[in-house]
């Protein structure tokens, strides 16, 4: 599916993604984390890739492979850099009243696998969740 | 497709929002405005009863990390009752348990208002 970069998109994605996981016979314990991570993702992308551009669209597409789910989700903004990521630090967030960076770490948890790409002016983040 | 709605109630001087729905970053910001208004007016012992909460993404749980201290500096509390199983597996993985007084029930929370205040 592909849709305009708006946070009034998140719940139509995760309608579609707990769908497909469920088609795939995932249980429903790993449904929500293919939700969730997959809602994170998407908000990063409408946040920080495209900086709530709505003119901006992501693409997410799924497949099922070897007892094991793929998603992946592109867009065209800025790239996300993994690289100078690290994990939050909940207490000190908390202290000077911050909020966020907690998506990513939460994508890592939830799903078993996942990639970022970059080609040419694409952004790809593709997770991987395995069915059992 | 589902919604995001807070109903706030007052018991015995304690803020009550009952949340219910979906809570991501479309949503987000009606939390955010209702803590905001709450604080505003001064109110410090607020109850977040998530019984009807049935989704939460980061975006929700970053609203409670940004007003957790100007609430705790006045002297008061967020406390977040009744989630469940799939809810607070996410404020869990997150590590909240040990930043946030999260209870079973909404009357425990209010008994520890009541006796913090004496």
């Amino acid at each position: 599916m592909t849709i305009k970069a708006a946070t009034g998109q998140l719940a139509a994605v995760r309608e579609f993604i707990a769908k497909r996981a469920e088609e795939f016979g995932f249980n429903e314990k790993q449904i929500s984390d293919i939700r969730l991570a997959v809602d994170e993702a998407c908000t990063n992308i409408i946040k920080h890739a495209y900086d709530y551009d709505e003119s901006k669209k992501v693409e997410i597409k799924t497949g099922y492979r070897n007892d094991r789910l793929w998603v992946s989700l592109s867009d065209t903004g800025e790239a996300f850099k993994p690289e100078n990521y690290s994990k939050p630090d909940l207490r000190k967030q908390m202290k000077s009243r911050k909020r966020g960076g907690v998506g990513v770490y939460l994508i890592k948890k939830l799903m078993d696998e996942v990639e970022y790409s970059q080609e040419a002016d694409v952004n790809v983040i593709r997770m991987y969740k395995n069915r059992s | 497709m589902k919604n995001f709605d807070i109903n706030q109630r007052e018991i015995e001087q304690v803020q009550v929002l009952d949340i219910s729905g979906e809570l991501d970053a479309h949503t987000a910001s009606k939390l955010e405005d209702s803590l905001k208004t709450l604080i505003d007016k001064k109110k410090n012992k607020i109850i977040v009863n998530c019984r009807n909460l049935e989704y939460i993404a980061s975006a929700g749980l970053g609203v409670f990390m940004a007003y957790i201290e100007d609430v705790r500096g006045m002297g008061g509390d967020i406390k977040l009752t009744n989630m469940n199983d799939k809810v607070y597996n996410v404020f869990d993985l997150l590590g909240f348990p040990t930043l946030y007084d999260i209870l079973d029930d909404e009357e425990e929370a209010i008994e520890q208002f009541n006796n913090s205040a004496q």
